[in-house]
């Protein structure tokens, strides 16, 4: 196989890579000519060694099946996906303040709650969202920062722009394929890099650390954080564990962790040993059994009043979820404006709160047009792709909005820009969408880049791992 | 170090060294097979026994020929099979990722994809002997690896220790076949003064010192013909030898003794010690040698034991 780019075609979508057949971008130049250099037999080569890179560096995920738990090896597209860097300059800043103001909202709606009183969101949207925690009230966390780790999705629409598709404010996952990808690229395609100067992403780790450091109760050079998993059987293991290695922190499971005198302690074969933060991996309502979820296995009893006493930092803060909810997603530029006092930089894509009656009929008038989220789950379950839908899901979605219109929005079918993959014949367009990742604490931070996720299936939107999706890496780039 | 961690590191090092014996063993076991005379009736089931996985394969229901069993101690998802054992060694390696160096998780990864590979469907002898030489080549360089890049810190001495246990039980379960309870059939009594001519027990007692690439240490210490007082001497009492027990109790007393807390553990292995020491071997091959090797087993079942209780994680 050869690349072939007059015979690449991305259609009436806008297309990361080329501008028209044969055409490249800017950006991509370099890329798409040293493609269309290599022989046949070279293409395919690099393919596979990637393929047995990521399976010796036993880069996996685990998928949740009937038969199940499979760990399966890592999708990944070896062509990697170019941004011009002072677009993403904008894109940057855009992120940052988007997060800044989600943590002043948090830090209202635990304790002032000064956005209900002036109504720029209705109470009880907030209080009876399922991330709300009662259990949080009145607290406050180091520098008012509850969401110190977030994972924002972002698309590009035919127009080209970046819009805003979610927030991920609990555990977003997925960093360390970025990190990953970036060293299976460079083991595949060194050459390339010599034509361009692309922003590194490898000290993700050391900002990760130090912002987990800076939430340590203790002001120790060295605190002791670490890294809190379900376990092995957990979908992202590989990136919990892959988290601690990288930033030098103990990978613990509940089991590990004891709560004395309101202070968390890890067994060690030394004894017991202080804890001062904790990257926890798991849902709030499994952190402590005392508090949540009584039979949960996964955490640790004690583990809400040692840090309600202050006595350990948790990242992300039990809570922090409230602002992750779709609901709460379409309030965003308003909070942006009203916190801050700026105008959003992103733009969030049009969105239907169902539980406000005129847009909900909007919706059910229009559901073979709409996309319907839940508001609280993720990972791409529970939604209906409207155009596509059969009568009878769609007949049941309207059923399940009428009954419970709180838990839905809907956003008109907007397009994903495509890249290419390397195909069986050719390159061949997929749509794509990115997941960088913002840290948030002292100080902030914004991955260059991020994860861009693949449907590896033609005319697919589904970027989600676990139903199918792949990976690309991603390039920050100085033209 | 966590006290999971700890445990986890120690099991992997465990199930990598049971991995390298129970490759060694089919393969020095079936070359001894082919030595002996045409007829014989020996029993694979042997090798079930030597494993200690009699429960396991009475449980699976197979027949007890050659196939079957060596299927059963390589391919099977049984538990003791190399396919099984490795596997976990791989799992303990996944949950301690972030402390082994990555060079060796991806070794470690390896091979496990290579059993995983080659243990499907068929296995013919000679590719048997090729997989069989290709583990254990593995299981070296990988240990090779964790001694030159992992810091010599308590993670390398659970990985030590675990290591030196495993050798130790195996090495009382591989003499018990020179010994000759296991062989019945041949009627090969093991004494030493038996008919110094009798060519299968010398070797049988070469493939023991084989099954634990013991045999050119053998000849460059003892010096004599292969006999049983002197291989059993040297595979228990020998001070140098890495796979004598004696040097595998003294290197678990070694690492246990940098260790917080040691003092119960440490009594236990120098008890094992002892009774390694004060073992009178001559005695032994013409009464109790068997009884005396299940002891030893039970010994070291003990430091485990307390090993566990003082480092590793209560149960729940």
């Amino acid at each position: 196989m050869r690349v072939d780019w007059k015979s690449y075609n991305p259609g009436n979508f806008f297309d990361e890579t080329i501008s028209s057949p044969g055409y490249a971008r800017k950006h991509a130049r370099h890329l798409v000519s040293y493609l269309r250099s290599l022989k046949p037999g070279e293409l395919n080569a690099r393919k596979q060694a990637a393929i047995l890179a990521i399976k010796t560096m036993g880069i996996s995920f685990t998928v949740y099946s009937d038969a199940g738990n499979i760990d399966r090896e890592w999708p990944f597209d070896i062509i990697p996906r170019i941004i011009p860097n002072k677009e993403w300059q904008t894109t940057s800043k855009g992120l940052e303040q988007r997060v800044r103001a989600l943590n002043h909202f948090i830090n209202d709606v635990y304790n002032a709650q000064k956005v209900f009183k002036d109504k720029i969101v209705p109470k009880d949207l907030i209080l009876d969202s399922e991330n709300f925690r009662k259990e949080c009230l009145g607290i406050k966390p180091a520098f008012g920062t509850w969401a110190h780790i977030c994972g924002t999705d972002l698309i590009r629409d035919k127009d080209g722009l970046f819009y805003v598709l979610e927030d991920n404010l609990r555990v977003p996952s997925g960093v360390s394929y970025m990190l990953e990808n970036r060293t299976v690229t460079k083991r595949v395609f060194p050459e390339l890099f010599e034509n361009y100067d692309i922003q590194p992403v490898t000290d993700y780790p050391s900002k990760l650390f130090d912002t987990l450091a800076a939430i340590s109760p203790r002001r120790l050079k060295y605190p002791e954080v670490v890294v809190l998993t379900p376990g092995i059987y957990n979908s992202a293991y590989f990136e919990h564990s892959f988290l601690a290695q990288r930033m030098g922190a103990e990978l613990v499971e509940g089991g590990d962790l004891v709560v004395q005198d309101d202070c968390v302690y890890m067994r060690t074969i030394d004894g017991l040993s202080r804890v001062d933060v904790i990257y926890r991996r798991i849902d709030d309502l499994f952190l402590d059994p005392d508090v949540f979820i009584k039979d949960s296995v996964l955490g640790v009893k004690g583990l809400m009043q040692a840090w309600i006493k202050g006595n350990v930092g948790l990242a992300n803060a039990p809570g922090a979820g409230v602002a992750d909810d779709k609901i709460v997603y379409t309030y965003v530029p308003k909070l942006i404006k009203y916190y801050l006092d700026e105008d959003p930089i992103l733009p969030n894509v049009p969105s239907y709160i169902c539980s406000d009656k005129k847009q909900r009929q909007h919706v059910l008038k229009n559901l073979d047009k709409l996309v319907v989220k839940p508001a609280n789950e993720s990972g791409g379950y529970g939604m209906l792709m409207g155009p596509q839908a059969s009568r009878r899901e769609r007949e049941e979605f309207a059923r399940r909005i009428k009954a419970n219109p709180r838990n839905y929005m809907a956003q008109p079918l907007i397009s994903l820009s495509t890249a290419p993959i390397l195909g069986d014949r050719n390159a061949e367009p997929r749509h794509v969408d990115l997941r960088p990742f913002i840290l948030q604490a002292r100080d902030s931070y914004v991955t260059p880049g991020g994860l861009t996720r693949v449907a590896m299936v033609k005319g697919s939107y589904v970027v989600n791992s676990s139903q199918g999706g792949g990976s690309k890496d991603t390039w920050i780039v100085n033209v | 170090m966590l006290s999971r961690v700890a445990e986890r590191v120690y099991w992997m090092a465990r199930y990598l060294e049971r991995a390298e014996n129970t490759a060694r063993l089919i393969n020095v076991y079936s070359n001894l097979l082919l030595d002996l005379p045409r007829g014989t009736k020996v029993g694979w089931h042997t090798l079930i026994d030597i494993a200690g996985a009699n429960r396991e394969f009475n449980a699976s229901g197979k027949s007890t020929d050659e196939r079957s069993i060596v299927r059963f101690l390589i391919a099977e998802s049984n538990g003791v099979s190399l396919l099984s054992v490795l596997s976990m060694v791989r799992e303990n390696a996944r949950t301690t990722r972030e402390i082994i160096p990555a060079e060796a998780f991806e070794q470690i990864n390896d091979i496990y994809l290579f059993i995983r590979e080659n243990s499907s469907g068929q296995i013919s002898r000679s590719a048997r002997n090729k997989l069989l030489e290709e583990i254990i080549v593995y299981c070296q360089q990988l240990t090779g690896l964790l001694a030159g890049c992992l810091s010599h810190n308590h993670v390398h001495r659970f990985i030590r220790i675990g290591r030196n246990l495993e050798r130790a039980d195996m090495t009382t379960r591989i003499v018990d076949v020179g010994s000759g309870n296991l062989l019945p059939d041949l009627d090969l009594d093991g004494t030493s003064d038996g008919d110094p001519t009798d060519p299968y027990q010398d070797m049988l007692w070469m493939s023991v010192l084989r099954s634990l690439s013991a045999y050119q240490m053998y000849r460059q210490n003892v010096r004599d013909r292969v006999n049983a007082e002197d291989v059993v001497k040297f595979l228990l009492q020998d001070p140098e030898f890495p796979r004598a027990v004696n040097y595998c109790l003294h290197q678990v007393e070694d690492c246990i003794g940098e260790l917080s807390e040691h003092k119960a553990a440490i009594r236990q292995v120098r008890r094992a010690l002892r009774k390694t020491r004060q073992a009178d071997i001559p005695q032994l091959l013409s009464k109790g040698l068997f009884k005396y090797l299940d002891e030893m087993q039970v010994e070291i079942a003990d430091i485990h034991d307390q090993i566990a209780t003082t480092w590793f994680l209560p149960p729940n």
